[in-house]
């Protein structure tokens, strides 16, 4: 269970986050919604560590944990970015197997099976050598996806997920969280999209602009 | 009788030639790890350190290298500082190159986008895994074209070292042209000069190519 009690953040004398406290049960899908603007994006980077919060508590099955701790152990949160950020100079494989080497010291073999595994699961497979360029938008995103889910994260953030795809893809993206749902995934979803919002999520937070 | 003319001067031309690929390779080696870590104090959040770095690449691209090879070699003496002719000339190459390279590598890291800083930071790398494995080699791609062009600048730059003393391969060229009152030496100049540069163009596309894989 996460929960987040009594965050704060404004940039200079403006303030973007008030008091915001929320709790998001395991294998639950939070959706955050809200105006353009109203803070939904700042608050996904307070709890994924992008952004310093002014003021805050972060607990993770009732334990406190930092989102900006750069330990191997503080990789509990899984991000995938608006758009995706793969590294561009390597391959599918490669932006899957980095960071389980880098961070988690996995062996190069151990590395490669779990990503090709998780690369089949998300219909990827056979494109393990392919280069981020080479792929449509969605593909994009599922290797975001599985770039982060390589990590083993306790909860996996979407900033806006379905912006930077074409429109039709929405049911897609809709249809994959909740397969990660049913996998006992916990999510946090950033989205403008009501109807998106209310197909995929359990509870859906508002963030009120201030 | 010109070939044979041609056969005479030439022990001596690539005597010189030899000179100018040692000056070219060792500015390299010097300049290029060194105009690296420049960058990356150029692009540092510690003001004092980038105020230095601003000054010496102000320094180093404000005043001719010409003047820089004087400096080191006939000007440094004065205070006691002693280089011998060759030292002298990579020591003001090195420093004089790594200033632009510096100011070539600062241009590739910022335009790398913050997304795969974002990227990695949420992946838990260090920041020196973070420049080792993502941000180099996308900055290396980048920056190829420019510093291919400084790359063969410094071909033609080396024949600088006349100045200090140094046997180059243009110093050669003039010697033979006003000793035997003949164009061949220079025109042989120009043509391994051609020779040299062309290797270097078809080098610098191999290895643009090699990074082409990726966009």
């Amino acid at each position: 269970m996460l929960e987040i009690k009594n965050l704060n953040k404004s940039f200079g004398n403006r303030t973007i986050l008030k008091n915001i406290n929320l709790t998001v049960k395991d294998g639950e899908v939070l959706a955050i919604v809200g105006q353009s603007g109203a803070g939904k994006t700042t608050m996904l980077r307070c709890i994924t560590g992008l952004e310093t919060a002014d003021s805050g508590q972060f607990l993770l099955d009732g334990a406190a944990f930092d989102p900006q701790g750069m330990d191997a152990s503080d990789a509990v949160i899984g991000v995938v970015f608006q758009n995706f950020n793969l590294f561009p100079h390597l391959s599918v494989l490669e932006n899957v197997t980095l960071a389980p080497k880098l961070v988690l010291k996995e062996a190069p073999d151990q590395a490669e099976r779990e990503a090709r595994g998780l690369l089949e699961q998300l219909g990827l497979g056979g494109k393990e050598k392919l280069y981020p360029w080479q792929l449509s938008g969605g593909q994009k995103q599922r290797v975001a996806i599985a770039r982060a889910l390589a990590m083993k994260p306790k909860i996996l953030c979407y900033d806006e997920p379905t912006s930077a795809l074409d429109p039709n893809l929405r049911d897609e993206v809709a249809k994959l969280i909740i397969g990660l749902k049913e996998q006992g995934m916990t999510q946090l979803v950033v989205t403008h999209d009501m109807d998106f919002a209310q197909k995929i999520a359990d509870s859906v937070y508002r963030v009120q602009a201030q | 009788m010109t070939l044979k003319y041609v056969a005479e001067i030439m022990p001596s031309l690539l005597q010189g030639a030899e000179l100018t690929l040692q000056i070219f390779f060792w500015t390299l080696v010097g300049s290029l790890p060194l105009g690296l870590l420049v960058s990356l104090g150029l692009t540092s959040k510690f003001k004092p350190l980038k105020w230095l770095l601003n000054f010496y690449v102000w320094l180093m691209r404000g005043t001719p290298l010409l003047l820089q090879l004087i400096f080191v070699f006939y000007g440094l003496p004065i205070i006691g500082i002693v280089f011998d002719r060759f030292g002298a000339a990579i020591f003001a190459f090195i420093l004089n190159y790594a200033a632009y390279f510096a100011e070539i590598f600062r241009g590739g890291f910022q335009s790398i986008d913050e997304g795969q800083y974002e990227a990695a930071k949420v992946l838990r790398l260090s920041y020196g895994q973070t420049i080792r494995k993502i941000v180099i080699p996308q900055v290396v791609k980048i920056v190829i074209p420019s510093i291919g062009n400084e790359v063969i600048n410094l071909v033609k730059d080396s024949s600088l070292v006349y100045v200090i003393g140094l046997g180059d391969l243009l110093r050669a060229g003039n010697v033979a042209t006003s000793r035997d009152v003949t164009l061949v030496p220079l025109i042989l100049v120009a043509v391994i000069y051609l020779l040299l540069i062309g290797i270097c163009t078809f080098v610098l596309h191999k290895v643009e190519k090699r990074y082409s894989y990726f966009k």
